[in-house]
């Protein structure tokens, strides 16, 4: 066999061939990003290409003089005969998987992906490839996540009890990407929905980019002191939880969208009233059908479950191992480290 | 079982008890007396025993998850609990069943005890097709017997006296005991005539809060009755109707396990009930490790029964002739009390003294003789207190001993379950023998989150080897363990077993050399008299 197109260097995957690196952790000159989140999008390279619908997120994320290109899905780029297209890849706006292809040979690097329904961002396009490098962040098969609608109407169902008893319901969201779900997928007639001003930043860039949410209004903007928000929805980062600006909204009840709320242990360390396993990942199913329908007769899978998921596509005859990035801590830390994103 | 498994989920979510009350409330506004008999028992604790050993659900699960067995434990790993892995492998429900909980308990769960393996197996995979993931959840831990909820007691009882508008107490009344839960019970439980009062129910018990600090901050010492506090089993003698019934504060009838208490309580006055402490005693009290000899024994044997016969330390009457004395101060209750110990004037009827003291002061003195007299302290009761019920502050102080204390490093440890699964919590630890860490305790409470945190992120760290769940670690760690009594024990490698151990504090400041020694640990038998136990 030739040599690979993509290896792992200290900087992250990286293309020999096309010289250029898919979401390295470090600055390198030519920096092909999947995505806005931190642990992909990092600051200072000198040159990065995305897709297009991610262009406000990496401009907000990677500074406004970072030096930014963006193609819009499905259209070639060639780099030293290297083709490189950009595919949805349904995690957030602008999410890619990143297409390879050299003297006929073709690699996928799916980044972070799910196959939920997500009104804010273009659903997930299966891409056939020979070798795939996908994430493994809930590979273990209790994670099957139950319907959006399912999900949605008991984020609803709560919301209206709490507003039925007088309180505000507080639900913590990371604040790229599942934020704007949330917004777009709640009941919005059940009342209005508030803002964290990190939410809010990003709620921005959406707008900005044409995707359709319901009006919210940033929690620092309203006046206090009318306590606009009790019966409301407020939309807030993990890291707000328990933290002296979330006690204003007592009366409240609070909850946890994250895709590792699915397991008992974990929504009950949270201490929070709710959890509901909403994720922007691939649950068990989700991994299976895209490595199949990839048609990939090599598979490498990485962060979260990645030995677990290898080992049963192994047992399952595929050529398949493990690819140690940094996108998350590996194996158990995952549930503690990726919680943000989960 | 939908409503159920949803009245579960509400009630494990939150950690606000008026949320939980309030949970319950409506449910048992909407439900069905059939169910509701039985939604009470569950809540209230009571539970069928395991119907399916867990051995088969795994490989049942399995078979129709089609997932191999590495791939089950590497689940059951990350989820912690054997229900809960199960009911999230298995495939959605093919068509959930709106069958009620009455139903399900009766023509799906009881038959199963009594089903050979192929049919049980019929039984459960098609229950399970049935089930969406939280029923499931509630299903598995039914069949397995290891039903649990986070609501005490008293939050049922408080939610069943929201819905009907009777007292707290009447309804505690009407749940202790033996009871069906059938739609007849459930309806004399929600009855508005309180003139009931089963002959066999026990009152539900007056509990102690521990004091913290000096007794002077309870005022003046007139007002307070001081006895021993003995470390037995918390009971209930009840006489009415001419019948007999013993039970503990774990509301179990055990009448038949102490045939020396069925025959002290045929010979009580009607309408008596008398409140105190079941001890292993032959001249003095023996210590407790004998009394769990009797505990499972639901038949004893003559040799046993004179080796280690039983008594009731009594200490309080709660009803004599027939009358509820609990509105009577402890003064008034302890003089009559004391007629009927002197009436009956039975061997296994003890009376606990009261302890002369003129000052605070002088009960300190006599306190420290408390592990000399294998006591576990004393208990402080206010003079003119009715007799309450459950755990209120101010009228009864229970005043224990230091414990014994061991400075131990931590050898092993696994993943805890329930809101610690995923988290390495649960720990041995090892003492030097020879120059040899040798196991001696296990423990698990006692550390707050942020050092669970800490400590899980040592042993991940510093793992030498791994058994299954358990990881062996590099000695580095010593905690100070404390525990409330020591006996010598072939059972245990340290040969010495160890009661209610638990960690103290985090010696961050100790080196592990610096640790105890087994032989420092023996020299604490001396200390307790501990008699050996198990020797058999």
């Amino acid at each position: 066999m030739s040599e690979p197109l993509i290896t792992l260097t200290g900087d992250g995957l990286y293309c020999p061939q096309g010289a250029f690196h898919i979401d390295p952790w470090n600055a390198a000159q030519y920096a092909v990003v999947t995505h806005a989140h931190s642990d992909h999008a990092r600051a200072g390279s000198t040159q990065y290409l995305g897709a297009t619908p991610g262009l406000p997120l990496l401009q907000s994320r990677l500074g406004t003089d970072a030096n930014i290109r963006v193609i819009p899905y499905g259209e070639v780029l060639e780099r030293n005969g290297v083709r490189i297209s950009l595919h949805p890849a349904g995690h957030v706006l602008g999410s890619a998987q990143v297409r390879l292809e050299c003297r006929g040979e073709v690699w996928v690097v799916t980044g972070d992906y799910k196959l939920a329904v997500d009104p804010t961002c273009s659903p997930f396009e299966p891409v056939r490839c020979h070798t795939l490098i996908t994430e493994s962040t809930f590979g273990l098969p209790i994670y099957r996540w139950d319907s959006n609608s399912d999900l949605m109407s008991r984020i609803n169902s709560w919301w209206q009890t709490n507003k039925a008893a007088g309180k505000t319901s507080v639900i913590y969201a990371y604040s790229l990407g599942k934020a704007q779900r949330l917004m777009a997928s709640v009941d919005s007639s059940v009342g209005s929905i508030f803002t964290h001003g990190a939410v809010e930043n990003v709620t921005r860039a959406y707008r900005q980019s044409g995707v359709a949410l319901p009006p919210t209004y940033p929690v620092n903007e309203v006046a206090p002191r009318t306590k606009p928000w009790v019966g409301g929805l407020v939309i807030a980062p993990p890291s707000a939880a328990s933290s002296p600006w979330a006690k204003k909204f007592e009366p409240a009840s609070d909850a946890v969208a994250s895709g590792w709320m699915q397991v008992r242990g974990t929504r009950r360390r949270k201490a929070v009233d709710r959890g509901f396993a909403v994720s922007d990942h691939a649950d068990w199913p989700g991994l299976l059908t895209v490595i199949k329908e990839s048609g990939a007769s090599r598979v490498l899978a990485t962060h979260g479950f990645a030995q677990v998921l290898a080992r049963y596509l192994r047992e399952q005859g595929l050529d398949a191992g493990v690819i140690a990035t940094r996108y998350g801590d590996e194996e158990e830390g995952a549930e503690l480290a990726a919680e943000g994103e989960g | 079982m939908k409503a159920f498994a949803d009245l579960y989920a509400d009630l494990d979510e939150t950690t606000s008890s008026s949320a939980k009350v309030l949970a319950m409330a409506n449910y048992f506004k909407v439900t069905p007396p059939a169910d509701a008999a039985w939604a009470v028992y569950f809540l209230s604790g009571r539970k069928p025993k395991q119907a399916v050993p867990s051995k088969r659900l795994r490989l049942w699960a399995r078979e129709l998850a089609g997932v191999d067995e590495w791939l089950f434990d590497e689940c059951y790993e990350h989820v912690g609990d054997i229900a809960e892995t199960i009911a999230l492998l298995l495939p959605p429900a093919a068509k959930e069943s709106d069958q009620p909980l009455a139903d399900w308990v009766q023509n799906r769960l009881l038959p199963l005890r009594v089903m050979e393996e192929g049919l049980q197996k019929v039984a459960v995979t098609s229950a399970w097709l049935a089930l969406n993931t939280r029923q499931r959840f509630v299903w598995n831990k039914l069949i397995t017997g290891e039903f649990r909820v986070g609501v005490s007691q008293l939050l049922v009882v408080r939610a069943l006296s929201q819905v009907t508008g009777l007292s707290t107490d009447v309804i505690s009344h009407r749940l202790m005991g033996n009871w069906e839960p059938t739609p007849l019970f459930y309806s004399e439980l929600m009855a508005p005539d309180t003139s009931d009062a089963d002959v066999s129910r026990p009152y539900p018990f007056f509990l102690a809060h521990p004091l913290e600090g000096e007794p002077i901050a309870l005022g003046p010492v007139e007002e307070w009755q001081a006895e021993w506090k003995w470390d037995g089993i918390r009971a209930q003698i009840v006489r009415r109707r001419g019948e007999s019934f013993v039970w503990t504060r774990g509301e179990e009838l055990v009448t038949d396990r102490y045939p020396e208490l069925k025959r002290l309580a045929d010979r009580l006055p009607d309408g008596t009930v008398l409140d105190g402490e079941i001890l292993p005693w032959k001249e003095g009290v023996l210590p407790f490790g004998d009394l769990q000899k009797r505990i499972g024994r639901k038949t004893v044997s003559k040799k046993l029964l004179e080796e280690i016969p039983v008594v009731l330390m009594t200490y309080d009457l709660i009803e004599i002739a027939g009358a509820d004395l609990r509105e009577q101060p402890l003064s008034v209750r302890r003089r009559q009390l004391e007629a009927v110990v002197e009436q009956v004037a039975d061997s296994a009827l003890m009376l606990s003294p009261r302890l002369a003291f003129d000052s605070w002061d002088e009960l300190i003195i006599q306190r420290q003789s408390s592990r000399d007299r294998r006591v576990e302290g004393m208990m402080l009761k206010r003079q003119n207190a009715p007799y309450r019920v459950g755990r209120v502050r101010g009228d009864w102080w229970k005043w224990k001993i230091e414990p014994f204390t061991v400075d131990a490093v931590l050898t092993a440890a696994q993943p805890g379950h329930g809101k610690r699964s995923g988290l390495y919590t649960d720990y041995t630890f090892g003492v030097w023998d020879d120059g040899k860490l040798v196991t001696f305790a296990k423990a698990y409470s006692g550390l707050t989150d942020a050092e669970i945190q800490q400590a899980d992120t040592f042993v991940r760290a510093n793992t030498l080897e791994r058994f299954g769940p358990v990881r062996t670690v590099k000695p580095e760690l010593v905690f100070e363990l404390g525990f409330e009594g020591i006996q010598l024990s072939a059972r245990h490698k340290s040969g010495i077993a160890v009661r209610f151990p638990r960690i103290l504090r985090w010696r961050m400041d100790k080196p592990p050399e610096d640790a105890d020694t087994l032989e420092q640990v023996k020299s604490l038998l001396l200390a307790s008299k501990g008699d050996p136990i198990d020797v058999e």
